[in-house]
């Protein structure tokens, strides 16, 4: 029994972390959402590409770095921290295994899919509908994996082939838009529904680790204003009412954190109660990242309530993902069936 | 990771689960059935349980991580979270020398004296000595570092003078590990002593009353100028130096509040019995309250279904959080503040259990039962060992590092 991370796995955390303090301030977070449909800055996504993060669960057969979700897990955690807008879940969690998964898998030589796909680096990034019917980053990514929701089939499908209509979204960076398509059978990427429930468990994962670090984020930017910020000639964080309201988001994240890495190892080792696990991991990785961002706006009181101050960035991010790949409810009631009841 | 046991801890598992199957049914027996046995908080079940924990004794289960020597089994933090998973999973009683195995044991085996060790540990562990806890007093509860029971020198042992409460089944116990102001010039958290008292010692009045349940399962103790003499215990009476008895005593709340008190495999046995309890309602509606004249034949809703999953997973994530600090004490970590996130959390859980349970039952959740027992119970859980509000501001202070008052 060993429920912790060996060293290598919190080596690549550290990298991934000071990549994105350095290439992923609120700045890049905010440019983000500015930035016209197709033109999404791919400065910071090219350093986590070069550092191999985007093919880190992809087999080493097939260029990957042959890790697990268990090294992964740590990376999307540092993602969900930066506000990262870019589609990493969609890219490294879901498409980029499934299209180098292994023999006879798409991009592997005699395997299914579209032309034009040499392999899991050639992938670029991805965005996807799995996760709902708002894709995130769709107009910027390279290519679009799609679900013919009546054949059960996934499709990897060439942007310029379909019809993008952008959605208004409350985060801006999320840079969503609705696809219109025909499914081809030549785009076809599997259809194993097997195959398909495991790409969205890893949708669903991806999303609950990034909510974990978005809610620490939120919880770190409130500590350090709560410090500073004076009322009645004291920092208002002595104040027994809001050290309860953070102490509480501190509680929630902390049982959640352990809940998402439960589920990773999951993943990796493809255990029975996989959905079960992911489940549990994104509905109560959702409820503590919603309640960190309730008490982090509370704490911080007006200047919160800005767009002016960075904490709306990391809020409207964590209510986009908290509904996205199930909401809280959609996931408590498949661990409920889980359970039997 | 690797979420896997050991070979040998799998053997533990089915040695612990067949042994708690065998004298779980032996010990029902002795007493005419489990539904004859009371609760372990009267004086008549607490004696009932006594037989229990004598049994746990002779089969080297009572303290399963203690030395051999002492009367446990040397397992390790990995055996010991396995041997309390199997015993809540059996349905096994609550332990009434908790507060002795649990609270004092691990300062005694910190603080005191190889003597003191020799004498108190075995015969705690065998039942034979039964501790509770004398630290709260009228005017000193969330705010302990008020303690006012007086304790001074004299020729061959103490003068003890002053009130504890809230003593957990002091009525029943026979010795009291407790917190005294030795020095009389002393405030606060400075010239407390830990003291080791035998109930019986003359000027020592014990009177019990009843808890929320009715049951007698609170005491207050009273010293009236009680002489302590140093041998009344083998290896003497103070544990810990003179004048240290807050940094001793605050040794074992790390132990209360986050790992030994309440294992999470006390509340997935729980959570395990209420999903049992709405599928008990779902096969026969009639079973439950839910057929009541205000709801003919309906099932549970699916509010209360969604609660459940949320439950058993909060259940099942204080599992997984206690794998990692287990992890992590076993990679030489000490217990942090962390531990009192944890209080608050299974304290809460707990009390959320059974109101989604007694909602289940409708009407018949104003039976003493099971269910109501319990509810009552879990509600002391946000008080006692430090309430929650005293657990959250320790979470704020040394966890996330906001300013002291």
């Amino acid at each position: 029994m060993q429920f912790g991370f060996d060293d290598d796995q919190l080596a690549f955390r550290d990298a991934a972390r000071d990549l994105l303090d350095k290439e992923c301030g609120p700045a890049v977070v905010r440019a983000a959402g500015q930035a016209d449909p197709g033109s999404l800055d791919r400065g910071v996504w090219d350093r986590l590409a070069e550092m191999g993060v985007l093919a880190t669960i992809v087999p080493e057969a097939a260029d990957g770095l042959g890790l697990d979700e268990q090294a992964l897990v740590l990376v999307l955690e540092e993602a969900g921290r930066a506000a990262l807008p870019h589609p990493l879940v969609e890219t490294a969690a879901v498409a980029a295994p499934l299209v180098a998964g292994g023999p006879g898998a798409p991009g592997v030589a005699g395997g299914p899919g579209p032309a034009g796909v040499p392999d899991a680096h050639g992938l670029g990034m991805v965005a996807t509908d799995l996760g709902g019917p708002h894709v995130a980053c769709a107009a910027d990514a390279d290519w679009l994996l799609l679900q013919d929701q009546r054949a059960g089939t996934l499709h990897l499908v060439d942007p310029a082939a379909v019809v993008l209509t952008p959605v208004d979204t409350v985060d801006r960076a999320r840079r969503a838009a609705t696809v219109d398509w025909q499914p081809d059978p030549a785009s076809v990427v599997t259809d194993d529904p097997a195959e398909v429930a495991l790409a969205f468990d890893r949708g669903a994962f991806g999303t609950a680790a990034q909510l974990v670090g978005l809610g620490q984020r939120m919880l770190d930017l409130t500590v350090a204003y709560v410090v500073e910020r004076e009322q009645f000639g004291v920092p208002i964080g002595s104040f027994q009412a809001v050290k309860h309201h953070l102490a509480d988001a501190l509680k929630e994240l902390s049982f959640a954190r352990p809940a998402v890495y439960r589920a990773a190892h999951s993943l990796a080792t493809g255990a029975e109660h996989r959905a079960r696990d992911v489940s549990m991991a994104k509905a109560m990785a959702a409820d503590a990242a919603w309640l960190a961002g309730r008490q982090a706006l509370q704490c911080h009181g007006a200047i919160g309530y800005t767009v002016e101050h960075d904490l709306h960035l990391y809020l409207k991010r964590t209510w986009a993902l908290a509904a996205a790949w199930g909401d809280a409810a959609w996931h408590r009631d498949r661990v409920a069936s889980a359970l039997g009841i | 990771m690797d979420l896997s046991w050991s070979d040998s801890e799998q053997a533990f598992r089915a040695e612990a689960r067949a042994w708690l199957e065998e004298n779980l049914a032996a010990w029902h027996d002795q007493h005419g059935g489990e539904a004859a046995i009371a609760s372990g908080d009267t004086r008549a079940g607490f004696a009932q349980h006594l037989d229990w924990e004598r049994r746990l004794h002779d089969g080297r289960w009572a303290a399963v991580s203690w030395p051999a020597e002492h009367g446990g089994r040397d397992a390790s933090l990995w055996e010991w979270l396995i041997f309390e998973e199997e015993y809540y999973r059996a349905g096994a009683p609550p332990r009434v020398t908790q507060n002795g195995i649990f609270l004092l044991a691990p300062t005694v085996f910190e603080f005191g004296t190889p003597e003191q060790q020799a004498h108190v540990l075995p015969r705690m562990a065998a039942a034979t000595d039964l501790w509770c806890q004398g630290w709260s007093e009228p005017n000193a509860g969330s705010d302990l570092a008020g303690i006012a029971a007086r304790a001074v020198r004299t020729e061959g042992g103490w003068r003890l003078d002053g009130q504890k409460t809230w003593t957990t089944r002091g009525a029943f116990c026979t010795h009291l590990f407790g917190l005294f102001r030795t020095d009389p010039e002393s405030e606060r958290h400075r010239g407390l002593s830990y003291l080791l008292v035998p109930l019986d010692t003359p000027g020592v009045t014990v009177r019990g009353f009843g808890r929320l349940d009715g049951d007698e399962g609170f005491a207050e103790v009273f010293f009236d100028d009680a002489f302590l003499a140093e041998d009344a215990v083998p290896g003497g009476v103070l544990l810990g130096a003179e004048g240290a008895g807050w940094k001793v005593a605050m040794a074992t709340t790390g132990s209360e509040r986050g790992l030994t008190l309440r294992s999470p495999g006390r509340f997935l046995a729980t959570a395990a019995r209420l999903v049992e309890l709405y599928r008990a309602g779902l096969s026969d509606p009639t079973a439950s309250a839910h057929a009541g004249p205000t709801a003919p034949g309906s099932t549970p809703s699916a509010r209360l279904r969604e609660r459940i999953a949320e439950v058993w997973m909060r259940a099942e994530a204080y599992r997984l959080f206690t794998l990692d600090t287990v992890t992590r004490l076993a990679g030489g970590a000490v217990m942090g503040a962390d531990s009192s996130i944890n209080k608050v959390w299974w304290s809460e859980l707990d009390c959320e259990l059974h109101e989604i349970a007694l909602e289940l039952l409708g009407p018949a959740a104003e039976v003493e039962g099971p269910w109501s027992k319990g509810w009552q119970f879990s509600l002391s859980g946000p008080i006692y060992a430090g309430t929650n509000e005293i657990q959250r501001n320790i979470a704020a202070e040394r966890v996330l590092g906001l300013p002291r008052r």
